[in-house]
């Protein structure tokens, strides 16, 4: 009888332990959240990356809010008085083609790459927070109607894109500034920030 | 690299060391051709402006490998002393020049945008004919294009009714 008694008392406690740790919310879930959190600031991680980048003057030079292309690190306004005109490449017998080529100058340190231009109206970022920037961007009605896909592909191979890592130098002969973030870690962010879902930090 | 360019209508194959030589040394050194003038170097004055396949280019940033199998026209070749290209006319009827030296550039550039824009505004012309002259014959130069925008379009109708 008292054997019996004991035995019943075992499992009760043991079924209690089970139902209290079941319950913990320690316990319950616990490699989810920490994956979740993990996750996240990757993510976060990633868009910085991306970000540090596209908010850069090599890129941000040529996405203005005004129309007008600016030239330099303290991004002044193009001289001579180019603008976008209708097409994004300058006015009718002035156009970006007239001084820019499609590879760098080295004697003249004029820049070039191919189809050089600018970007879109609706692509204009300055001005724009990181977050606003990043809803333009996978915004198919104004990124020109690109898949998350389209922009991996422009955004890691487009040679326009990448120019902003080879630069050239400028009519002083000085080297162009480069991106905060090598061109290899910023593919891998760009990559890996739409692999986990291109998910656009609310901060 | 051997290369072959057809500078104002004659195919000139040419032995040429660099290939990123500007295009203003190869037309000035190697053709001989001197209307085509150095300004500045870096594409900013306008005073090398010749045309490649139509369209008003800085010879001085313009590497002669990007003009392989293009027609390139200088203002040698835009018209001579007996018949004249409308916009030299213009110059010459409006007495533009002063020193001279920026001229052929800015002819250039000016004949570019007749070639677009056939009657163009004085905001066309603010826009696209951005170069440099540092005696500062812009007045002259912007009665010029309007005056030869009138005369080109008489020698597109004149033209015209010969055929």
């Amino acid at each position: 009888m008292r054997l019996k008694a004991i035995y019943i008392f075992s499992m009760f406690l043991l079924l209690g332990l089970i139902f209290v740790l079941a319950n913990s919310p320690k316990f319950s879930g616990y490699e989810i959240v920490e994956k979740t959190k993990l996750q996240n600031q990757q993510g976060n991680e990633d868009f910085n990356k991306m970000m540090d980048v596209l908010t850069h003057q090599r890129c941000m030079n040529c996405h203005p809010s005004d129309h007008i292309p600016k030239q330099g690190d303290e991004s002044h306004p193009h001289y001579f008085g180019m603008t976008r005109g209708e097409d994004d490449h300058g006015f009718e017998a002035t156009t970006c083609n007239t001084c820019h080529q499609s590879e760098n100058n080295m004697s003249s340190g004029v820049p070039g790459a191919p189809h050089w231009a600018l970007a879109p109206a609706s692509m204009a970022w300055e001005g724009l927070t990181r977050t606003e920037i990043a809803k333009r961007l996978l915004d198919k009605s104004m990124n020109g109607n690109r898949s998350h896909e389209d922009l991996i592909k422009h955004m890691t191979e487009d040679d326009l894109v990448l120019w902003a890592w080879e630069p050239g130098v400028d009519a002083e002969g000085e080297q162009r500034t480069l991106p905060p973030v090598s061109k290899e870690d910023f593919k891998i962010a760009v990559e890996n920030w739409f692999a986990n879902g291109a998910v656009i930090p609310s901060k | 690299m051997k290369i072959s360019i057809t500078v104002n209508g004659v195919v000139k194959a040419l032995e040429i060391a660099d290939e990123n030589t500007p295009l203003l040394w190869v037309i000035r050194d190697t053709l001989n051709l001197k209307g085509t003038k150095f300004g500045c170097g870096k594409a900013a004055c306008g005073a090398c402006t010749l045309h490649v396949d139509g369209e008003a280019v800085r010879s001085c940033s313009y590497p002669v490998k990007f003009a392989e199998g293009k027609e390139v026209t200088t203002i040698e070749g835009l018209g001579d002393r007996e018949n004249p290209h409308p916009v030299q006319q213009a110059w010459i009827d409006e007495i533009v020049p002063q020193c001279g030296y920026c001229q052929p550039g800015f002819m250039m550039a000016t004949a570019a945008l007749l070639n677009k824009v056939p009657t163009p505004t004085d905001e066309d012309i603010d826009k696209n004919i951005i170069n440099v002259c540092r005696c500062g014959t812009y007045y002259r130069m912007r009665k010029a294009i309007h005056k030869a925008a009138e005369l080109q379009a008489d020698k597109v109708m004149n033209e015209s009714k010969t055929l």
